[in-house]
Order: structure tokens, then C-alpha cells, then sequence
């Protein structure tokens, strides 16, 4: 019997980005390079009522909603790269990017719900947004800003692919 | 015979259902004054956020950010500051209504049965699930996505190794996300419409973790002869047919509003699809054309569980109100506009229309 890797959709209406869209945008390229600790991106480009993005934002760097149901958007200038909405976000959409950790390499902290959890140091695979592995990932630390089981995994990857990791996988 | 329910029991507000929509019911009529009986079918309260694994949206006001088996646990802790006033029976149905009296009936375990006389009745029944019709699925193996849930959340139980969903709304989702969590392996969620139909950022999150979307897709057969070995599945696009390798067939095609007590009742009932089946016609404060019913959650249209919490506060609030407790009728404004705000969505576009058609001005 068969598996279904062979017909994988990756439709933006099966769950998949493709591309910046409202509510799913990069930050500003020059800031981004500059900004030590990092800054956050969203892919939430459907409007449902939701915003503890905003609620849970301590620096007002994710505008205040006029209607829950709003896209989030994002005033990078404030953003300080916290994480808090990583660990808050109920549709794990936030990520934080950053770009400062060295040369070649860049930090991703992303939400983490899943057994085993890696250990600072241990390598993981990266999975793009279909679960395909596109390289390996470094633990560098793992937090638990909420102290509610969700863990944000900073995870230091190879610059080049920042775009495409979303999700990590334990390896041993 | 228990000797002390031989005697029809009183009550100012019966709840029928004890989960989301009904705690937060109880809970908003106590703190008007009113006395409460809760009554809950199953061995304990919180209805399905018991298996809510997941952190909840919304805002604030609805515990966006929180987890539902804990939700369940702060509209529990609420309940408890009004110990006098709200009274809560678990492993006990409520079985019939009778119009000429109003008396219902109750059934406490599988031997114990009551009458109870309720000033007024709120319905919190909540919905059934929907399963579709194949060949071979009554084999071992093939699940409707709340047992699973059930199994999985509720016992510890996994259910098995490899499961095919089929159904790709938030439940779909959701469930597939929680059994990846719990070590099993999704092959694949099946959807016949060309879109998912849950929150986009729930599909995304597993798809993330590897699991397949087949859009256009519906199963077929289950294969197998003692048990589940796999599934037959077919593309509505193209109506080719192949075979996918699973133990576990579990279906989240959907689900039917539980209301039978209101046609008992003589409720003016309408079948509106958007809200999954036949509804009760009900006011904005949730009351029906019968006027000692009130309906709120699944039971009056499928929906999230963050606006069951709201309906079931007004209509807690409405029936207390009734019974001459003095509420503070700006909360019945606030609740509105917090429904109206979790129904301006891309995703509620269904809810507006169905409730268009069966809320009275």
C-alpha cells in the first residue's frame, strides 16, 4: 500500500505560504541585519478572532487591533526580538529571526510542542513549511517563557535558510 | 429507587450539559442570584474542553492563550464561589420532556431515574459527530475524531500507529496536531472540498511537521478483515483511486447540533445548513419560542467553544432576568458585541448567514 509523499500539495489553501501576503510580510532587510536579538515574523494571513499576538506584545511592537479579527502587523522598530508572542501565538504562527549571531549563521526561535525535546547544543533537522528537511540546526538554548509546556527552541541555522525553516525535528 | 429522587425535585434553572457553554450559563446565573442545577451526562464536567490540548483564540475576555482542559478549570473554579446557589449531578442524562407539566426526566447511572421541575431550562447539549458511510467501516479501527480525542486526552490511551484524518476543519486539524504530539503518525488528511475548512494557521502547523493535505479527496473503503490495514481513497478532481497505508481510520467530517428535548418541547425548529442541522429559532438573548427555553453553544449551531461561553452567559443571564433577578442589562451589550467581533471573520462568514436566518429581531 501506498504513502501520500507523492502527492503533497503545497497550495496557500492547504496551509501552506507562499510568499509574502498580508499578514504573513518579512521585516525591513536593513533593520533586520542590524537588530541584535532579532525580529519577529508572523504568517497569519487569515483573518480570525484572535490577537494575544498584540496582547502578549510588552514592547507595542505588534499594532493594537481595531477589530480582533484584524491581520497583525508588526512596527519592527519597537520589535526587541522577545519571543514572548512565540510562546504565546495559539496558532504557533510568530517566529523570531536573528540575523546578528554570526557571519555565517543565524538564530530562529520557534515554538516547540513536541517530545523529545532537544537539549542546548544538540542537533536537529530544520523542516520547511512541508515538513521537508532542508539542513541541520543547532539548539542553542531552550526557553519557556510562559511556563505553560510551550517551549521556544532558539536554534541557530545557516543563513541562507532563514525563509524556508519552520519547524524543527529531535533527530536522536 | 433512590427514596430521595422518588419526589419530583425543584429547580430555578435547569442547565442541561455541563461543558462550555453550560458551566458558563450556571455561572453567569448564580452570580445573578439564581439557583442553578447543572446536569452532565458524563462522569465529569468541562464537556469536550476536557480533550482541549491546545491554547484557545480569541481575546482576553474569551481565555485566548490558555489551554481548554484549563478553561474548564477556571469556569469550574467560578462556579465554586456560589456554593448555595449552583448545584452540579455528573453520570446523569436528562431523558424527556413532558409539555403538559413540564416535568423532565432524568437518569442518574443506568438505575437511577428522577423527575425534576424546572422554573426554566437552559440547553447546552452540545452536537454530535457526523460520520460518513463506506464500505467496511464498521471494522475495528474506524473512529470519530472525538473518540480519539477521548482516548488520547482524556485516558492516556493511543489509539494506534498510523492515522489517515479525514476532514481538514479546526477538529481535523486539531486532532491530527495533538496525535503527532502524541507519537503516532498522521499519513495524511483527506478534505472533499478544495479548501481547507479549518483556521489556516492549524493547518499550517502540521503541515510543517510533514502531513499531507489531499484537497479534493474522500475515502472510499476501509481495508482490512479483523481490523483497519489501510484505506481506499479516492480524488474527487480526477476520480482516480489508490490505496494508503493506516491502522486508523478517524473521522472529523463535521457535526450535528444535539436539541432533541426542543422539538419535546414544541419549539419552532428550522434546518439551516450553515449551522450544521435543525436549530431552534431563539432571540438575541438565546431564547427560544418556547419561552422557559433558552439554547446556547453547539446545541443552537456548531460553532467554537469561545462563543459558546458567550451564548451561555446570555442566556444564564437572560433566564435569570426572567425569573425577576435584577442583572445589569449593559452585560447583555457587552456579550453582543463580544459575539459580534468573534463572528467577523473570514472563517464565521457561514455562522452570520445561518444565524441570519434563525435569530429573531
Amino acid at each position: 500500500m501506498g504513502t501520500v509523499s507523492v502527492f503533497v500539495d503545497k497550495a496557500f489553501k492547504s496551509g501552506v505560504l507562499n510568499g509574502e501576503q498580508p499578514g504573513a510580510v518579512l521585516p525591513p532587510d536593513k533593520l533586520w541585519e542590524s537588530k541584535k536579538n532579532g525580529l519577529v515574523i508572523i504568517e497569519c494571513p487569515q483573518r480570525i478572532p484572535c490577537n494575544p499576538c498584540n496582547t502578549s506584545c510588552p514592547a507595542g511592537a505588534v499594532k493594537p487591533f481595531e477589530d480582533i479579527n484584524d491581520l497583525p502587523s508588526v512596527d519592527y522598530a519597537k520589535c526587541t526580538g522577545c519571543a514572548l508572542c512565540v510562546a504565546t501565538c495559539p496558532g504557533l504562527a510568530c517566529f523570531v529571526v536573528d540575523l546578528s549571531f554570526s557571519n555565517e549563521r543565524a538564530l530562529i526561535k520557534l515554538p516547540y510542542e513536541m517530545l523529545p525535546l532537544p537539549d542546548p547544543g544538540d542537533e536537529v533537522e530544520c523542516l520547511d513549511r512541508v515538513g521537508e528537511a532542508v539542513g541541520p540546526g543547532r539548539v542553542e538554548a531552550v526557553l519557556e517563557p510562559l511556563k505553560d509546556s510551550t517551549k521556544v527552541l532558539v536554534v541557530s541555522v545557516k543563513k541562507n535558510l532563514i525563509l524556508d525553516v519552520r519547524a524543527v525535528r529531535a533527530v536522536n | 429507587m433512590n427514596e430521595k429522587h422518588s419526589e419530583i425535585q425543584e429547580a430555578e434553572i435547569l442547565v442541561i450539559g455541563g461543558g462550555a457553554a453550560g458551566l458558563s450559563a450556571a455561572a453567569e446565573a448564580a452570580s445573578a442570584g439564581a439557583g442553578v442545577l447543572v446536569l452532565e451526562s458524563d462522569l465529569h464536567l468541562g464537556g469536550q474542553l476536557v480533550k482541549q490540548t491546545h491554547k484557545f483564540f480569541g481575546s482576553k475576555d474569551e481565555y485566548a492563550g490558555t489551554r481548554g482542559f484549563l478553561i474548564a478549570g477556571k469556569l469550574l473554579e467560578e462556579l465554586s464561589a456560589y456554593p448555595d446557589k449552583v448545584k452540579t449531578m455528573t453520570n446523569t442524562a436528562a431523558m424527556g420532556y413532558y409539555k403538559n407539566d413540564g416535568v423532565v426526566t432524568a437518569m442518574r447511572g443506568e438505575e437511577e431515574y428522577f423527575k425534576l421541575k424546572p422554573k426554566r431550562i437552559v440547553m447546552a447539549t452540545g452536537a454530535q459527530e457526523r460520520l460518513i458511510a463506506f464500505p467496511n467501516n464498521d471494522l475495528p479501527g474506524v473512529y470519530g475524531a472525538g473518540a480519539v480525542q477521548t482516548l488520547m486526552n482524556v485516558y492516556g490511551v493511543s489509539p494506534g500507529d498510523r492515522v489517515l484524518m479525514v476532514g481538514a476543519g479546526n477538529i481535523g486539524l486539531i486532532v491530527s496536531y495533538q496525535l503527532i504530539q502524541a507519537g503516532v503518525s498522521v499519513v495524511g488528511i483527506l478534505e472533499a472540498m478544495p479548501n481547507i475548512g479549518g483556521y489556516w494557521v492549524h493547518a499550517a502547523k502540521i503541515r510543517r511537521l510533514g502531513v499531507p493535505i489531499l484537497l479534493r479527496h474522500t475515502i472510499r473503503a476501509a481495508l482490512g478483515s479483523e481490523t483497519v490495514q489501510g484505506a481506499l481513497v479516492e480524488s474527487l478532481a480526477t476520480g482516480e483511486r489508490f490505496q494508503l497505508d493506516c491502522d486508523i481510520i478517524c473521522m472529523a467530517v463535521g457535526l450535528t447540533p444535539t436539541a432533541e428535548m426542543l422539538w419535546q418541547a414544541g419549539c419552532a425548529m428550522k434546518y439551516i445548513p450553515e449551522l450544521c442541522g435543525h436549530v431552534p429559532v431563539r432571540n438575541k438573548r438565546q431564547r427560544t419560542t418556547h419561552e422557559d427555553f433558552w439554547i446556547a453553544g453547539d446545541a443552537a449551531g456548531i460553532e467554537e467553544a469561545s462563543a459558546a461561553m458567550i451564548e451561555g452567559r446570555v442566556a444564564g443571564l437572560d433566564a435569570a432576568a426572567s425569573l425577576g433577578y435584577s442583572v445589569d442589562e449593559n452585560r447583555f451589550d457587552v456579550f453582543a458585541e463580544r459575539l459580534n467581533s468573534l463572528r467577523r471573520g473570514d472563517t464565521a462568514a457561514k455562522i452570520r448567514s445561518g444565524l441570519e436566518k434563525v435569530v429573531a429581531a
